[in-house]
C-alpha cells in the first residue's frame, strides 16, 4: 500500500533539488533505463526506482546501489521523451541518501566521493595522486598493491605530481569562507 | 587576437593531463588565441562534489565563473567535466530563485559577487567555431594523409546539451581531423561512456566499458584516437593493458588528447606537445609526420 503523505514528503524533498522536480512527469517509458550503460548491475533500474520514489518506499530507494552505479554520461538525460534531468535526479538521491545516513555499502563509490569532496575542501583543487593513494589505503590496502603498476607507468611518463597545487593565501581563505557559510545554508535540497 | 579566461582544470594543469594543458597552450599561439589563465581558481565543482554535497559544488563552480566576469571574459576549459559543471551552474543559476540566492550568500561570505554573464566554452567549441576549420587548416605544416584517427567524443562534451554538436552523433572533431588532412574513422562507440571517475571505485566494470571503446575504434581501422576529456584519456591510456589483462586481447592504441594531433599537424615538437607522456607510445603510429 501506498502510504500518500510519506510519499509525497519524500517526492518533496526530491523537487527540492535542481532538476529533482522532473520525478514527477516520468510516464515509465523506460527510455532511461534501455539507454543506461550500468543497469545491469544496479539493483533497481531508474526507472524502478522513480517508480518507487513516488509509491513512497524511501528507505529501498536511498539505500539502493543504484544512483550509484550512474556515471554522469547523461545518455538518458537527452533521450527522456519527458525532459527529466535523470542525470541529475540520482544526483538528489544521491545527496539525500548521504544525508539520511545511507549511503550504500556494496559500492566504494561513496566512499570516493567522499575523499574526493575532502581534499578539494582543505586545498581547492585535487591532487590525483594524494587522493587515489589516500582513497585506496583507505578502503582496501590490497588494491592499493594491485594499482602498484598502473600508479608506476603514470610516474614514468611525468604525470603523477607528489605536490598539490595550492591557491594564495588569500584565494584558499575566500573558498573555505564560502564553502563554510554553505554548511550553514543546510545544502541545495 | 582572441581573449579568453583559461581554466585549466585539476587535471589539465598540474596532474595526470598536464601533456593536455601545455599542447592545448602549444596550439593556441599557432592559432593566435590568448588564453589568460583564470588567476587562484579552484576546483570546477566536479561531478563526485555535485553528487553529494549539491550546494557547495555550485558555490565552487560559481567562485570561478564569478572571477571571469570580473576579467570581463568567458571562460574556456579543455576538460568536459569542467565545461558541464561550469554550465550546469550558469543554467541553473537563472533556472532557479531559490539556488541563485543560496549561491549570492555564500559568495558574499567570500567577498564576491556573481551576474551570471560568464559563458563557459569548451576549448574545442572555441578552436572549430570561434576560429573555424579554415584557419586550421591554414595553420598545417605537415597534412595527415593517410592517418586513420578515431574521433573520441564520450559524454560531458556533449550530453547534456549546452548547444554545441550533436549529443549522440557529433561531428567536430571528424571535421577537425579532415581540416588536418587526416581521415576520421567512424565507429559506434563514440560517444558512450570511459566509466569515467568510477574506474576508482568500480574498477571491472570501468574496464569493460573502456575494452568496448577500443574494440570499437581498432575493429574500425583506427591507427590512433583522439579525445577532448583528460579523464577519457586517462582511462583509455593508463588502463589499456589492464583492459588487455582482463579481455585477453592485445590492444595497442595510442591515445591523444586532439591538441596534441592538432600540434603534430602543425609541425609543433613532441616536447611541445608532451607526447611521451602516453603510456601507449604514440610515435611509432605518428612516425611519418614528427
Amino acid at each position: 500500500m501506498v502510504d500518500k503523505k510519506r510519499a509525497d514528503s519524500f517526492i518533496q524533498g526530491i523537487c527540492a533539488f535542481p532538476g529533482g522536480e522532473g520525478i514527477r512527469q516520468c510516464i515509465q517509458c523506460g527510455t532511461c533505463t534501455a539507454s543506461c550503460p550500468n543497469a545491469e548491475r544496479m539493483d533497481h533500474t531508474p526507472s524502478e526506482l522513480i517508480a518507487m520514489a513516488r509509491a513512497g518506499m524511501k528507505r529501498q530507494v536511498l539505500s539502493s546501489n543504484a544512483m550509484w552505479y550512474c556515471l554522469s554520461c547523461y545518455l538518458c538525460t537527452v533521450r527522456c521523451p519527458r525532459g527529466i534531468k535523470l542525470t541529475d535526479l540520482m544526483h538528489a538521491l544521491e545527496c539525500l541518501a548521504v544525508r539520511e545516513g545511507l549511503s550504500h555499502g556494496r559500492t566504494l563509490t561513496p566512499a570516493m566521493y567522499r575523499s574526493f569532496n575532502d581534499f578539494v575542501y582543505s586545498l581547492g583543487s585535487l591532487p590525483e595522486v594524494g587522493f587515489m593513494t589516500w582513497f585506496y589505503m583507505w578502503t582496501n590496502p590490497l588494491r592499493a598493491l594491485r594499482m602498484l603498476p598502473v600508479a608506476l607507468r603514470l610516474l614514468r611518463h611525468g604525470r603523477l605530481k607528489i605536490r598539490a597545487r595550492r591557491l594564495s593565501p588569500e584565494g584558499t581563505n575566500q573558498l573555505r569562507a564560502i564553502l563554510d557559510r554553505v554548511e550553514t545554508l543546510g545544502g541545495a535540497g | 587576437m582572441k581573449k579568453y579566461a583559461y581554466f585549466p582544470g585539476c587535471s589539465s594543469s598540474d596532474g595526470g593531463a598536464k601533456a593536455y594543458g601545455q599542447s592545448t597552450q602549444a596550439v593556441c599561439k599557432v592559432l593566435g588565441v590568448e588564453l589568460i589563465e583564470l588567476e587562484d581558481w579552484n576546483c570546477c565543482g566536479s561531478t563526485p562534489y555535485s553528487t553529494v554535497e549539491e550546494l557547495a559544488s555550485f558555490c565552487l563552480s560559481a567562485r570561478n565563473l564569478a572571477l571571469a566576469e570580473k576579467e570581463g571574459l568567458d571562460i574556456v576549459t579543455p576538460c568536459s567535466s569542467c565545461y558541464v559543471i561550469l554550465n550546469r551552474t550558469n543554467a541553473y543559476l537563472k533556472q532557479y530563485a531559490h539556488l541563485k540566492a543560496q549561491v549570492d550568500e555564500a559568495l558574499a561570505a567570500g567577498g564576491l559577487e556573481y551576474h551570471r554573464t560568464a559563458r563557459a566554452r569548451h576549448l574545442l567549441d572555441v578552436l572549430v567555431n570561434d576560429i573555424g576549420y579554415d584557419a586550421i587548416a591554414a595553420a598545417v605544416k605537415k597534412n595527415l594523409e593517410g592517418l586513420k584517427v578515431a574521433p573520441y567524443y564520450g559524454c560531458q562534451l556533449v550530453r547534456p546539451r549546452f548547444g554545441f554538436d550533436h549529443p549522440e552523433n557529433p561531428r567536430s572533431m571528424d571535421m577537425l581531423i579532415a581540416s588536418l588532412g587526416g581521415e576520421a574513422i567512424d565507429f559506434p562507440m563514440k560517444a558512450r561512456c570511459c566509466g569515467g571517475s568510477l574506474i576508482i571505485s568500480e574498477e571491472d566494470l570501468s574496464l569493460g566499458l573502456i575494452g568496448r571503446i577500443l574494440n570499437s575504434a581498432i575493429s574500425r581501422g583506427a591507427e590512433c584516437l583522439i579525445t577532448p576529456c583528460p579523464l577519457c584519456q586517462t582511462n583509455l591510456d593508463a588502463y589499456q593493458s589492464q583492459v588487455n589483462k582482463r579481455l585477453q586481447a592485445n590492444f595497442k592504441l595510442p591515445i591523444l588528447f586532439f591538441t596534441q594531433l592538432m600540434g603534430v599537424a602543425f609541425g609543433l615538437s613532441e616536447e611541445e606537445l608532451g607526447l611521451r607522456s602516453c603510456i601507449v607510445p604514440a610515435e611509432k603510429a605518428l612516425a611519418k609526420y614528427l
